[in-house]
């Protein structure tokens, strides 16, 4: 249980490159994932923050294959290094390349890289206990547990569902065990999730959104559980949300979207003290703060959200970005450019910069 | 330190652009429902054909070709002439003549038709007399022989040699118009113990309820026969008509009930209920003006969806000689006469009524499921 | 659990005493009794009754009587397991009715199985599969079976079966058989007959259930629990059966209660036009002859068989779904 990764990783577990997801509905094409590419190093958390309807939550469901009709990935590779992090080097398998319901990602998903969805309420059969959920996962995946192989009884895998329980911070785990997800409260509903994403020991831990629907104290002891056992197991996670506070407390990266596209990504501290892309300060300025001045209007970012049908040309951030410069913005579609500290930013207030530096 | 972003807008519904969009915003509840409506092919078809079943129901008399009740013996079981629109290349209408002959075994007349003779026949020719809309006299008819004293078949003639086609054009008025009487009472039924029910709740509403669990759980068809049977023999046609109506909206009503106590009493804690209450409205306007609305559309979705049932209970009960009676003409009452195995593999086309029924019923439930989905407010 | 089922146990004999009185005014409900129109039909072929002998008929079947007497009669002797005589046989109803019961029976739960076994995997199919070929194929079967009364049905096919094949396919046994005891042989005739009208029954039932089955499972399959359950790594049809499918499934439980009785009273008219031993051909001889013991035994039965029908759907939903077991 207590396998240390080297922090020293030197290839990343997970490498997104240039992912495309397309959704063809009937009024027409939906680029939700317009190009994403980021890694995510073994034993680090790598956060994604961007308003809804961005495409963050497609981005991780693009990695368990698990898009919904009519979502398609038309393009890209997500590169699985399942021996990263051990200095050795390998190859990895790109999971676009394998069959959506084929066995291998079947023995990826859950193993290797398990999912902490959004609402914990629904995402639990309302008919089935808790435990035999927990108990169905660990019997799949029983070579996570038992090398040897050999299966596992009910029973054995009972047993390390009450071990797992103990361990996420729930009471009583022996009789939660046999209970239904409604009749557990939202913060125990959570850590019962977190106890079934853990349940197979993945190396990559995937969280939708994790502390969304529940309330505020219950959501700071999830967040600090999910950092403990971050620690204890040196699980990477990738971490979606539209709430920089909790990137803040989470994250060791960061990355920022915003209509299907990364506009800057970088070290957490970077992010936070030198954000190059207008839209990522744009979003710093509307956090209320403690210090600040008081009934002051909250900084909001102007315009809407565009419709997906018709997404602007250029920089998709332009028309309501304040710093934009003349017609180049409109025209124009900026690229993500390194800008030293390992920060990138898709804006051309930097890419000229970059190119004289 | 929590911040959460500010929302922006939520992908809007399915507008291309933003005069789309100012259409939409405009557009009355109706209007939208028959736009997406429209979009729904199958359901569209199946309106134009139920308007068509209901433009016979006004005035079947002007569509029949012969009185329903004039019977022949000499000309029963006469197959379907089928009409011909085209003579070679001009347009003059006819029918083929029928020959019989009897067989020397069985002595039975046996029909066939004959392409060669043909009887030629008019559009809007005079005829038999009726009043139309029973109030105006006429003898005008769509089809008609040019030589009167010829009688046509075109959908064949039965035992009796009635002819089919006037009597499925009497059959529908009937058998059309009970689905839609017996719906209405049974809406206006549901409607008013289902929303005296879910308004005002309490022991009114328990009892509504149990009521309501009580006659679910009544077999239907056997008690609708034994009331049926309960019905004085001497009664005329039209208090049958009435009779049957009512006890078919009888059992009718409950899902219709509880559908509309179920809005209610989630409407009852929706935020506009209470602004409406604050703003001091009375009760009654607050029922008919703010809440019925909002779940009309998809009341007359259900209620169209149970017109269907009504029709197939009705030829039913009057194909087991328990609903309408003759002399009165359903569909039912029609298809009493392919009854016997013999007779229906002498004259199949006895089976043509249901056919009807299964049309008129397809189409019911197509437009009823577009409407549905088109008074679906969420729905894209 | 057991607390559910006793009170809805204690539930039954008040429902069967409500379902007792409205039966009886029902079968009151015809202007006059049996004997005048029996007194009808030998006037019709002939002979005639003397009003005498009439009222001395009238006196020893109780039909003199005030109604609320004869209701309290009625029951009494149907509390002693009597359920009367019938005026037209002139034979005990409980021989008639259990004459049929068993095959009436025999009919509805082989219908039932029948539509089950049927529906419920085209469901997942067209759900899982939908727009492919054979779900638009389920689609059209399911919108023209709920459109087909089931007496229509059975005509078309008598009238192929007679016209085509010559051969007759009403009754439930062939007619060597029908009178001999039970028997093995006569099992097997049994079942090479029953799956016809059984057929013709389900058709309806499984349309509909088809298509509740479908949406259902729409609707849960874009629920959060089936992408975690993917998530797992567990296989596409493990996912959909273990799941989804389960969710689905629970609310057409429910249905079964609403289902049987619809079944029964539609084996009537199916009995009616194929000429079945049934208890649905014996009622409607016995409404229109106004032998109105028979007629309310009949349709005593088919409410008791409803109320019970919607108590095992009750029972069996409890069973499947823990959160109405446990009262939530």
């Amino acid at each position: 249980m207590t396998a240390m990764v080297k922090q020293i990783a030197t290839e990343p577990l997970l490498s997104v490159r240039d992912l495309h997801v397309d959704f063809g509905l009937d009024e027409g094409l939906v680029r939700a994932v317009d190009g994403v590419s980021f890694d995510v190093m073994p034993g680090r958390v790598l956060g994604i923050v961007g308003e809804s309807g961005c495409g963050k939550s497609v981005t991780m469901r693009a990695i368990l294959q698990l898009v919904d009709e009519p979502g398609r990935i038309t393009r890209g590779e997500i590169v699985y290094r399942r021996d990263a992090g051990d200095g050795l080097g390998s190859a990895g398998v790109d999971l676009t390349k394998l069959p959506r319901h084929g066995a291998a990602m079947r023995a990826i998903r859950g193993a290797e890289i398990a999912l902490i969805p959004q609402e914990p309420m629904a995402a639990f059969s309302p008919v089935h206990t808790v435990g035999a959920q927990i108990v169905e996962a660990i019997r799949l995946h029983h070579r996570q547990w038992r090398p040897e192989g050999g299966g596992l009884s009910v029973n054995d895998a009972r047993d390390i569902v009450v071990d797992l329980f103990r361990d996420v911070g729930i009471s009583m785990p022996e009789q939660r065990v046999d209970a239904y997800s409604w009749q557990l409260s939202g913060g125990l509903r959570q850590r019962a999730m977190i106890a079934m994403a853990l349940s197979c020991k993945p190396r990559l831990l995937v969280a939708d959104e994790p502390t969304t629907a529940i309330d505020v104290t219950t959501q700071a002891q999830v967040l600090a559980l999910l950092r403990e056992l971050q620690r204890k197991h040196g699980t990477a996670i990738i971490f979606i949300t539209h709430d920089l506070g909790v990137i803040a407390q989470m994250a060791n990266d960061v990355v920022v979207m915003y209509l299907g596209r990364v506009v800057e990504q970088g070290p957490v501290d970077g992010i936070f003290h030198a954000a190059k892309h207008p839209y990522t300060r744009a979003l710093l300025r509307s956090i209320p703060s403690i210090s600040g001045a008081t009934r002051v209007a909250l900084p909001t970012i102007s315009g809407t959200l565009p419709h997906p049908f018709n997404r602007p040309g250029g920089c998709p951030y332009h028309p309501r970005c304040d710093e934009k410069i003349g017609t180049v913005c409109a025209s124009h579609v900026p690229h993500l450019t390194q800008l030293g500290n390992g920060q990138a930013a898709s804006c051309f207030l930097h890419q000229d910069a970059s190119e004289t530096a | 330190m929590t911040a959460v972003l500010q929302p922006g807008a939520t992908p809007g519904p399915d507008t291309h652009a933003a005069a789309v969009e100012d259409r939409v915003s405009v557009a009355s509840n109706w209007t939208l429902v028959w736009w997406r409506f429209r979009k729904h092919k199958l359901a569209m078809i199946s309106l134009g054909l139920l308007l068509a079943l209901y433009t016979l129901v006004l005035c079947p008399d002007f569509f029949s070709t012969q009185h329903p009740e004039t019977t022949e013996a000499r000309q029963a079981f006469i197959p379907v002439q089928g009409l011909h629109i085209f003579d070679g290349w001009s347009i003059d209408p006819w029918v083929p003549a029928i020959v019989g002959k009897r067989n020397a075994e069985t002595l039975r007349m046996e029909w066939r038709t004959d392409a060669e003779k043909k009887v030629r026949v008019g559009f809007f020719m005079p005829g038999p007399a009726y009043k139309f809309l029973g109030l105006i006299p006429s003898t005008l008819h769509l089809i008609g022989p040019r030589d009167a004293s010829q009688r046509i078949f075109l959908l064949g003639s039965d035992r009796l040699g009635r002819d089919q086609w006037s009597r499925i054009m009497h059959g529908t008025q009937t058998s059309m118009t009970i689905g839609l009487v017996a719906v209405t009472l049974s809406v206006i039924l549901g409607i008013v113990l289902g929303g005296i029910s879910g308004y005002f709740g309490g022991w009114i509403d328990q009892f509504i309820q149990r009521l309501i669990e009580l006659l679910q759980s009544v077999p239907t068809i056997p008690v609708w026969l034994a009331l049926s049977a309960a019905l004085p023999r001497d009664w005329t046609p039209i208090q049958v008509f009435f009779a049957i109506t009512v006890i078919l909206s009888l059992i009718g009503w409950t899902t219709l009930a509880r559908e509309v106590r179920g809005h209610f009493l989630a409407l009852r804690e929706e935020d506009f209920v209470l602004a409406a209450e604050l703003a001091g409205c009375s009760r009654a306007r607050i029922i008919m003006r703010h809440m019925v609305p909002t779940f009309l559309s998809h009341i007359i979705a259900t209620s169209s969806l149970a017109i269907p049932a009504m029709i197939i209970n009705e030829t039913s009960l009057s194909f087991l000689g328990l609903g309408i009676r003759p002399p009165a003409i359903s569909w039912g009452v029609l298809l009493q006469e392919a009854q016997n195995i013999q007779t229906l593999a002498l004259a199949p086309w006895l089976l043509i009524p249901g056919l009807l029924v299964i049309v008129a019923v397809l189409a019911f439930n197509l437009v009823g499921d577009g409407l549905r989905d088109a008074s679906d407010p969420y729905s894209k | 659990m057991a607390r559910f089922i006793l009170h809805r146990l204690m539930l039954l004999p008040v429902l069967m005493l409500i379902f007792s009185v409205m039966i009886f005014a029902i079968i009151q409900a015809p202007p006059g009794d049996f004997l005048t129109s029996y007194a009808a039909t030998l006037a019709s072929s002939g002979s005639s009754v003397s009003m005498e002998q009439l009222d001395a008929l009238r006196q020893q079947y109780g039909l003199d009587q005030p109604i609320p007497v004869q209701y309290y009669r009625w029951v009494m002797n149907l509390l002693r397991g009597d359920l009367g005589l019938s005026l037209e046989y002139q034979r005990p109803n409980i021989d008639l009715i259990s004459e049929q019961l068993g095959l009436t029976l025999a009919l509805a739960v082989f219908s039932f199985v029948l539509t089950w076994a049927i529906a419920i995997p085209a469901g997942i199919y067209s759900a899982t599969h939908q727009r492919s070929w054979l779900d638009y194929v389920l689609t059209v079967f399911n919108y023209v079976g709920v459109a087909t009364p089931n007496f229509m049905l059975a005509l078309v096919l008598m009238w192929v079966a007679f016209s085509y094949f010559g051969i007759g396919v009403t009754g439930l046994f062939s007619a060597d058989m029908a009178h001999l005891p039970w028997s093995f042989a006569k099992f097997v005739d049994l079942l090479k007959h029953i799956w016809l009208p059984s057929f013709v029954l389900a058709i309806a039932g499984t349309a509909r259930l088809t298509r509740v089955m479908r949406a259902n499972l729409l609707d849960e399959l874009n629920k959060p629990y089936v992408t975690t359950a993917r998530a797992k790594g567990l296989s596409e049809w493990q996912v959909v059966l273990r799941y989804p499918a389960r969710l689905a499934f629970n609310p057409l439980v429910s249905t079964i209660g609403w289902y049987l009785p619809q079944l029964f009273s539609g084996s009537l008219i199916v009995a009616t036009v194929m000429n079945l031993p049934n208890i649905g051909p014996l009622l409607l001889r016995a409404l229109v002859n106004q032998d109105m013991y028979l007629a309310g035994a009949i349709l005593l039965i088919y409410c008791f068989l409803t109320i019970l029908g919607t108590l095992l759907s009750d029972i069996l939903l409890a069973l499947l779904d823990p959160r109405i077991r446990m009262g939530n």
